[in-house]
């Protein structure tokens, strides 16, 4: 994948937010992935097929999901169904608007949603990860990206 | 019967049934029925007849382009607004041409949902 690929990902993360919620994501600098694990509390896995191939994964934490499923539905009242079910949306939505870019041999999965810190999330060894920093109203989350 | 035409809504997400739900009660809908998956569409598809289906794409069993084929042949008058993460042109052109009479993008706003409902509604009420 080329680092240039990359922004396709941020514009559509930052275009996620800023449509869903009026608030714009800070995005930090892409930096590959090595072995440390970048998991938080809850993460949405989806599968790439097609043309490309590879994985794309966002993970945050229950209160920036509970805030965010918040939002969304107009209520405080959020459950850990509704935040499980967020991240897996989160990530087929952000997946699905690079179609706009990649085109439509860019196929994706439905979301596998990990709840709980896992040990890390496995990618394919022989493809580069890149990892996308992103801060929402001060909370921390990371979409990483993992395309051939 | 209440006079209301009868709204089913397809999504694998809880989260977005729910905000659909939501914003779609202010029209004259009655709510017969909500599918997680293309099989479970069918399946309530069949046993509810609704005038008008929100369908996902991307959902487990079936996708929703095939879901939407089965029906258009079971129903050819039903009128479907696709609602998917998949917003390229070439879905969107895809998914007319198989049937559907609109088409709203994820992330959507309230504003965009409701206003591409009530055109939808429009057509069914003009007998397009």
């Amino acid at each position: 994948m080329k680092e240039t690929d990359l922004h396709f990902f941020i514009d559509s993360t930052v275009n996620y937010f800023e449509e869903i919620t009026g608030y714009k994501p800070i995005t930090g600098i892409p930096y590959l992935k090595g072995a440390e694990p970048v998991v938080l509390e809850y993460t949405g896995i989806i599968g790439i097929s097609g043309k490309r191939k590879g994985s794309i994964y966002i993970t945050a934490s229950g209160e920036m999901l509970q805030t965010l499923a918040g939002i969304i539905l107009g209520t405080k009242e959020v459950g850990s169904p509704e935040i499980k079910d967020l991240i897996g949306e989160v990530a087929n939505t952000i997946s699905g608007n690079v179609r706009q870019a990649f085109g439509t041999d860019f196929m994706i999965s439905v979301p596998v949603v990990v709840e709980g810190k896992a040990k890390d999330i496995k990618t394919p060894d022989d493809i580069q990860s890149f990892v996308i920093p992103l801060t929402w109203q001060d909370h921390k989350s990371f979409l990483i990206v993992c395309l051939e | 019967m209440s006079g209301k035409f009868k709204l089913m809504i397809v999504d694998d997400s809880t989260i977005i049934r729910k905000v659909i739900e939501k914003n779609l009660a202010i029209f004259n809908v009655e709510l017969v029925a909500m599918a997680a998956d293309g099989k479970e569409a069918l399946e309530k598809f069949k046993e509810t007849s609704p005038q008008i289906v929100t369908l996902d794409i991307t959902m487990p069993e079936m996708d929703g382009l095939t879901v939407l084929e089965e029906m258009i042949n079971i129903d050819p008058k039903v009128k479907v607004m696709v609602v998917t993460a998949l917003s390229d042109k070439a879905t969107g052109l895809k998914a007319i041409k198989l049937g559907a009479k609109s088409f709203v993008g994820k992330p959507f706003t309230e504003e965009k949902l409701k206003e591409s409902f009530q055109n939808l509604l429009n057509q069914l009420k003009s007998g397009e």
